[in-house]
This record gives structure tokens, C-alpha cells and sequence, in this order.
């Protein structure tokens, strides 16, 4: 596969994971925080930028800048090259059949809410159902919200199990004969857990339904081939992927992509255009109005060929011994409880201490430079569930250390000293 | 003081750990909800009035210790006060938490209020440390049953 094929052409990818070379190549890594060094734990809200990408962004602007598909002139053409050459370079990533299968979106919330303003309006009806997990991001609640509002369409939610699990008995036992869609995260932001998506897709294909896998949090850290998961659609977000903000991704199977309806109108997405009608271009641009995040595809470009020359085979082998060695250093502190303790689970360690509120555990930790993050994580019901108002979540990207592990321990042990009953 | 010490101070942790009129008030008089959407923070202000005067105040609710710290401290500093008094207070307390200088011996008016002060260094905080001001201040303006600091 496209995305691992250059780490796993070597043997042992995992043996030759280099962290400090790795750190070494984000210039954010070496800030100190209140006197200390930054131990940066909340990658699940975005990551940091290697070098690789700050050199892409600053060299486009540099050299390449003007807008795409339209001018005959030479850095018109530097640029939609550029741009065009991202989107391949996406579509190896994901091991999409077509770089037409790959639309440029600000993240993977507008991926989202694109497929359920075009696919989901053109095709629902009053009474048809929508089918999620109980461990969505609010991003993949309120846009099936909307378009219930507008349509009818009924929300179904699957059922999770007191480990963070995805009750997948419950769940095939909601796909239904007016399920038009499954929307399903791959790995839970709020829980670490990794769901089956093959089984996912299977089951909802055996009834000829489409399956989107929100990926924000699962593209960073688990090689993702969207064939393999046989997913007919694919959303993330650049930034959690070591690229720029405002840029994202929303892959599509061509033939779903194909018939879909524009979601916006804007100049680049029509083939021709009279006061009386318009048609549209064809795939990709159909989906792409107006002059689009063109350095930020730039960036994220250089991202997915950065984290490919890694290997993310290597990166999981990584952050799953890096996550193995928190849950228990962290889960063993006297008054800790892990929320989410799915055996697949992936990058995120949420837990909750007895006596002190997330706030203030990231407020200490913070102090002390660990930086983490407090609260419903964008992801209220997952809180309703697990009866918490609020969790600390250390999520680890592959630039994290043992040694930041052993700093987020010691900080908790302050927090429990200075929060002593 | 920097760091830990200025926003976690003795007084805050101590009434974080025992707060004050922590309990429901069956027979209040009025009472409303003041709730954080960003962070889930929610606490209830109850409140008997006889006349013009806080006769008795209580909380209940789910915060961080800087809420939970502020509404203990707010429930002892405003029993017996007059409303105009009160809203006086919450002027007071709301300048000192969002750093504005307090002259004319201002700060001095706070009384153990003032432990707050260290707040005005952490931005984001300073919602946690006035929600049961805000719960407080609905509940005077009576028909108000729930705020938000959004």
C-alpha cells in the first residue's frame, strides 16, 4: 500500500523509528512553557509542523504563488501544478482509485457536512435514517441534526459498551431497510477506541448501504487504504496530520462523487455558466467553488509524503507502545480512572481523577509545561455515557517520548498533592 | 507568587475541598442555573429573601475547584447584603478577575474575595471563577432561571 510501502520496503520499520530525529525536524518542540519544556500531549486537537511543511507553505508563497486553473500565465500554471500534485499525492495516501476521487475541503467537519448537504439531501426522504455511533464528535452529530431538520431524516445512534466499544450487535441490528447511511468515526477523539470498520462496511454493504468513516483522529496515526476498508467515503483534517489548518479532505467513490449534486456554487466548479442555467464540471472541481486553501493543500501534500516516508506502520508501532506504557503508568496513580479501555484502541489516553475536575488538572499540568486537554472533547454524548462532565485527555503523536510520559505522571502527582483531601 | 500558587491560593483549595452553603434550599425563594457549554461547568444558586436583603444563599452543582471556590466564597460574602450592595460586590470582584486596576481602595471592599486576584493572569478562568456570580445575579433579576457565559 502507497501509504506504508516505503517503510515496510525495509525490514523492521519499527526498529528504525528514530524519535529524537523526528522531534528534531519540529522547531515548536524545542519552546519552553512557564520555564519548562513544552511537553505537548494534545495532539488529538492538532498537531505540530515538521520543517517539511513550514518549507512547503513558505516556498509556494515564495516562488510558486498565483491562482489555479485559469491563467495561461507561468505561475498560474506552478501553481495548479502544485495544487493538482497534492492531490495526488492524497490519493497515494488513502490508496484511492482516482485523484478525482479526492475533493479539497477546509477539514474533515466541511467533509462531513458536504456529504450530508449533497448526498444526503439529494437522496433521503421524511422517515429514511441516518446511522452513527455513540461515540461521535459533535461534527458527526449536528450535520445529520441539519439535515433532519431540513428533510426528516431520523438520527439512529449504535450503542457503546462500558469499555468504549462500538456494540456491534446493536449496530447491525439498526441497519435497516430505511437506513440511507452509516457515518461512523474510525478512532474515537474522546475514547482512543479503533472501531471495525471492515466489519462496519460490510455489514451496511450487504444491504447495499454506504458507509462515510470520519478519519480525523485515525489518518495520523494508522495507515489507512480506503479500498482495503471499502469505505465509500473518507474524511480528514490536515492539521491533526501535520499540515496546515484549513485544509482537509473528503475522499469519495467516484461513482457516488459522480452523482452527487454541487453543494456550493462559485466560479471553478461549473463547466459553463448562463443567467438561465449552469452545468457543472466534472470531479474534482464540481465540489471545489471558489479559489480553494491552495498552500494548504500545498502543505498538506508535503505532510502525507513526510509521514509516508516515515512509514505509519513505524508511527503506530510507535505511539502503541508509547499509549501501552501511559495507560498503565498513568492508570496505576491512586484516585485514576481510563475512560475507554477498548483493546483496539489508538493515540488517546482520557481518564478522569478522583476529587479534581479536568480543568484543573490541565490547569497544573500546564503550569508544570505538559500541555493536555480538559473537557467534553467536542463530545457530550461520549461524557453522558461514561457519566463525566469532563475528562483529561494526553494524546500522543509520533514525535512524543517515554520520557513525556514520565513528565505527565509527575504532574499528576502535583496535582494530587496540591488537591490532597 | 507566579504559577500554581497565584491561582490555586490556600483560601481557593480550602473551600474547594469543604465549601460553604452547599446544599439544595427547598424553600428558597428564588434560585437559577448558571452553566459553562465550553467546559460543562454548572452550578444552582438558591436564595430566601426578606425584603431587599440576602436572608440566606446556597449552591449546588459540578465545577472546577476555581468555581467551586468562588461560589462558597461568594455564598458567605453576600448573606445579609442588600441587593444594591451585592450587585456593588459583583462590580468589584468582576474588575479585580478581569485585571482592570482597582483604585480607591477597591480591593479592600472584596474582603476575602480578593484571593481571586491571581485569576486575572489565566484569561481563561475567569468564567469559571464568575459563574455563580452570574447564577447569583439571574436569580435577582428574577424570572431569569438559567445563564450562560457564552
Amino acid at each position: 500500500m502507497p501509504a506504508t510501502s516505503l517503510a515496510s520496503g525495509f525490514p523492521s520499520a519499527a526498529a528504525r523509528f528514530d524519535v529524537a530525529r523526528v522531534r528534531a525536524e519540529f522547531p515548536i518542540l524545542a519552546t519552553r512553557v512557564h520555564g519548562k519544556p513544552l511537553v505537548y500531549l494534545d495532539n488529538a486537537a492538532t498537531t505540530q509542523k515538521p520543517r517539511a511543511v513550514l518549507d512547503a507553505v513558505l516556498g509556494y508563497y515564495t516562488t510558486e504563488n498565483a491562482n489555479i486553473h485559469r491563467g495561461v500565465h507561468y505561475l498560474s500554471q506552478q501553481a495548479t501544478e502544485a495544487y493538482e500534485g497534492a492531490r495526488e499525492k492524497v490519493a497515494r495516501f488513502l490508496n484511492a482509485a482516482s485523484a478525482r476521487e479526492i475533493i479539497f475541503v477546509r477539514g474533515a467537519t466541511e467533509g462531513i457536512n458536504l456529504v450530508a448537504q449533497s448526498y444526503g439531501r439529494s437522496v433521503v426522504r421524511p422517515g429514511d435514517e441516518i446511522l452513527v455511533t455513540g461515540m461521535e464528535h459533535h461534527s458527526n452529530i449536528v450535520p445529520w441534526q441539519l439535515l433532519a431538520e431540513q428533510t426528516g431524516v431520523v438520527l439512529r445512534v449504535a450503542p457503546l459498551t462500558d469499555a468504549g466499544e462500538l456494540d456491534v450487535a446493536a449496530f447491525e441490528r439498526l441497519l435497516g431497510e430505511r437506513t440511507r447511511l452509516v457515518s461512523v468515526v474510525h478512532l474515537s477523539n474522546a475514547l482512543g477506541t479503533v472501531n471495525p470498520i471492515r466489519r462496519i462496511t460490510a455489514a451496511a454493504h450487504r444491504r447495499g448501504i454506504p458507509v462515510l468513516v470520519d478519519g480525523a483522529q485515525s489518518a495520523p496515526h494508522l495507515a489507512v487504504d480506503v479500498r482495503a476498508l471499502d469505505c465509500d467515503f473518507f474524511v480528514f483534517s490536515g492539521h491533526k496530520l501535520f499540515g496546515p489548518t484549513g485544509i482537509g479532505v473528503l475522499y469519495g467513490r467516484e461513482a457516488l462523487l459522480d452523482r452527487m449534486p454541487p453543494w456550493q456554487g462559485g466560479g471553478d466548479m461549473i463547466s459553463s455558466v448562463t443567467f438561465e442555467r449552469s452545468t457543472w464540471a466534472g470531479l474534482p472541481a464540481k465540489f471545489e467553488a471558489g479559489t480553494p486553501h491552495i498552500a494548504g493543500a500545498v502543505g498538506l501534500g508535503a505532510a502525507v509524503d513526510w509521514l509516508s516516508r516515515i512509514g505509519l506502520d513505524a508511527v503506530a508501532a510507535h505511539e502503541d507502545e508509547l499509549l501501552r506504557y501511559a495507560a498503565a503508568e498513568v492508570g496505576r496513580i491512586p484516585g485514576v480512572t481510563l475512560i475507554g479501555t477498548a483493546p483496539e484502541r489508538a493515540s488517546i489516553l482520557s481518564f478522569a481523577l478522583d476529587g479534581v475536575h479536568a480543568h484543573d488538572i490541565g490547569q497544573v499540568l500546564d503550569l508544570e509545561g505538559v500541555a493536555i486537554r480538559a473537557g467534553h472533547h467536542c463530545a457530550q454524548p461520549v461524557m453522558q455515557r461514561f457519566g463525566v462532565a469532563a475528562t483529561a485527555r494526553a494524546s500522543f503523536a509520533l514525535y512524543n517520548t517515554r520520557a513525556e510520559v514520565d513528565a505527565l505522571v509527575a504532574g499528576l502527582f502535583k496535582v494530587k498533592q496540591l488537591f490532597a483531601q | 507568587m507566579t504559577g500554581t500558587s497565584a491561582l490555586y491560593q490556600d483560601v481557593i483549595l480550602e473551600h474547594n475541598r469543604a465549601p460553604r452553603n452547599f446544599r439544595r434550599m427547598d424553600d428558597a425563594d428564588r434560585h437559577a442555573e448558571g452553566r459553562n457549554p465550553l467546559c460543562g461547568d454548572q452550578i444552582t444558586v438558591w436564595l430566601k429573601l426578606d425584603g431587599d436583603v440576602i436572608a440566606d444563599v446556597s449552591f449546588e452543582g459540578s465545577g472546577c475547584a476555581i468555581s467551586r471556590a468562588s461560589a462558597s466564597l461568594m455564598t458567605a460574602a453576600v448573606k445579609g447584603k442588600t441587593r444594591p450592595e451585592v450587585q456593588r460586590l459583583f462590580q468589584r470582584f468582576h474588575e479585580v478577575v478581569t485585571g482592570k486596576p482597582a483604585g480607591d481602595g477597591r480591593r479592600e471592599e472584596l474582603g476575602k474575595l480578593a484571593v481571586f486576584s491571581g485569576i486575572s493572569s489565566f484569561p481563561v478562568r475567569v468564567k469559571c471563577a464568575t459563574l455563580s456570580w452570574h447564577a447569583l445575579n439571574a436569580a435577582l433579576e428574577q424570572g431569569v432561571e438559567l445563564v450562560s457565559t457564552e
